[in-house]
């Protein structure tokens, strides 16, 4: 039998680029499997989202039922929500992902009903008198100026969703989160440590691409504030 | 839906509530972490908010550390506190995690709290004679109370699904129940735990909307 190599693996120290170049792979995998879940998630969440809170404008009855049950959905601890999710899904990545769309709707419903409740009647109503129907006041002049409340909501669903993934690690689909649950199980500090870096990295990543999209689409929000 | 017939029969069986690993004792130290966690974070995040927001500086700070508090995901920073000396004090992980997590939404409602204030009103207690001291204490923290309110209230919520997280790490709370369960594949039991987390949850919350809606006038704020 040969000696153990005396590397940082060894030496179990926090940081340890032996554990980045030996793992890539792993790391690879997990990485994918944290953007994949979050993707779908906040994805599926948006679709759901936005009839929602159309509905909970259009029709007034419709709005205090539909936020009170998203914030009640949004008070329940994550651990509890995949948990109670258990005997629907099982231990599956949809669980996971249903999980995140229940929490994500709250921030995305709320955002969206915000943003089309502050559209000016004003402006409303000059769509109605340029012979704008209903359709296409929504589409063209009540969306757009409902976008930067909606995409801040998106921004904040968005990263949630990231740092909620790593809870899925108890049904084992918890991307970046399987790798720190496998290191505390294993008292491995430099998996634990670069899964959580990462998973931050992905945070941050995600949250500017979708500022650098709402500066895209919405450029009349900083030519005002100029 | 058989389970949740199970999840039923689990929670109404007497034996699942006493002893050391029984709902009570899980309650008793989710309630426990979740108090203690509270005070600490308050007694920490509130005086610094308020000053701040009294010399109407650190703005950027307030708003950056919600922020980040997001971003950082819970569970990743109780194993990394797990794996840190600081592991080996039984319930010092817990306690650190839940407090830096309370800290964000705390600061962050207190200070904006404090600079909705209407500055009218501050010129006017100034014109008054009043010293920053008293401006604080007499006119800024009394009318941002409704606001600090808030921050506590979300910071609780905050702190009983963090508590549950310590689950995870081996601490206790009633996270416990629902971990205890996945260990022995017990679906029942770990539906039961969670009905227990949300109602536990949903309980927390209940309390501050009612200290909202129908504690005296100065809690609600002026408007109320």
């Amino acid at each position: 039998m040969t000696a153990p190599p005396d590397d940082c693996l060894a030496r179990n120290e926090w940081i340890c680029g032996a554990y980045l170049s030996s793992r890539r792979t792993i790391l690879w995998d997990a990485v994918l499997e944290h953007l994949r879940l979050t993707f779908s998630a906040v994805l599926l969440s948006l679709l759901i989202a936005v009839p929602l809170a159309l509905a909970a404008r259009r029709w007034r009855w419709a709005g205090a039922p539909v936020l009170a049950v998203t914030t009640i959905l949004y008070t329940i601890p994550s651990l509890a929500m995949f948990s109670l999710l258990l005997p629907l899904y099982g231990l599956s990545a949809s669980l996971v992902v249903a999980g995140l769309v229940l929490y994500s709707l709250t921030l995305l419903v709320r955002n969206i009903l915000a943003g089309l409740r502050a559209v000016p009647e004003d402006t409303r109503q000059a769509a109605r008198g340029m012979g704008y129907g209903p359709v296409r006041l929504l589409l063209a002049v009540e969306l757009p100026l409902a976008l930067p409340a909606s995409l801040a909501g998106l921004r904040i669903a968005t990263v949630s969703a990231v740092s909620l993934v790593t809870i899925g690690a108890i049904v084992g689909y918890g991307g970046l989160g399987n790798l720190i649950y496998e290191g505390m199980n294993t008292f491995f500090k430099a998996q634990v440590l670069t899964a959580s870096v990462l998973c931050v990295l992905i945070a941050v990543v995600a949250d500017l691409l979708l500022l650098g999209l709402q500066r895209l689409l919405t450029p009349w929000t900083r030519a005002a504030r100029a | 839906m058989n389970t949740l017939a199970a999840a039923w029969a689990w929670l109404t069986s007497a034996a699942h509530w006493s002893g050391p690993a029984g709902v009570w004792h899980r309650l008793g130290e989710h309630l426990y972490l979740t108090v203690v966690c509270l005070a600490l974070s308050c007694a920490v995040a509130l005086p610094v908010a308020l000053v701040l927001g009294h010399l109407g500086r650190g703005g950027a700070l307030a708003v950056n550390i919600s922020n980040a508090g997001r971003a950082v995901p819970t569970f990743a920073v109780l194993v990394l506190l797990l794996l840190t000396p600081v592991g080996g004090y039984g319930d010092g992980p817990t306690i650190i995690a839940l407090v830096l997590f309370a800290i964000p939404p705390l600061l962050t409602n207190a200070y904006v709290g404090m600079r909705g204030v209407d500055p009218e009103v501050v010129r006017a207690a100034r014109g008054m004679g009043m010293t920053g001291r008293q401006l604080l204490w007499r006119v800024e923290a009394p009318l941002a109370l409704p606001l600090i309110l808030t921050g506590v209230r979300i910071a609780a919520v905050q702190l009983v699904a963090t508590a549950t997280l310590a689950a995870l790490i081996g601490g206790g709370g009633l996270g416990r129940i629902i971990t205890a369960g996945f260990n022995l594949a017990d679906t029942p039991q770990v539906v039961a735990g969670a009905v227990l987390v949300a109602v536990f949850a949903l309980l927390v919350e209940a309390v501050f909307e009612a200290v909202r809606k129908f504690g005296p006038r100065w809690v609600r704020g002026g408007a109320g």
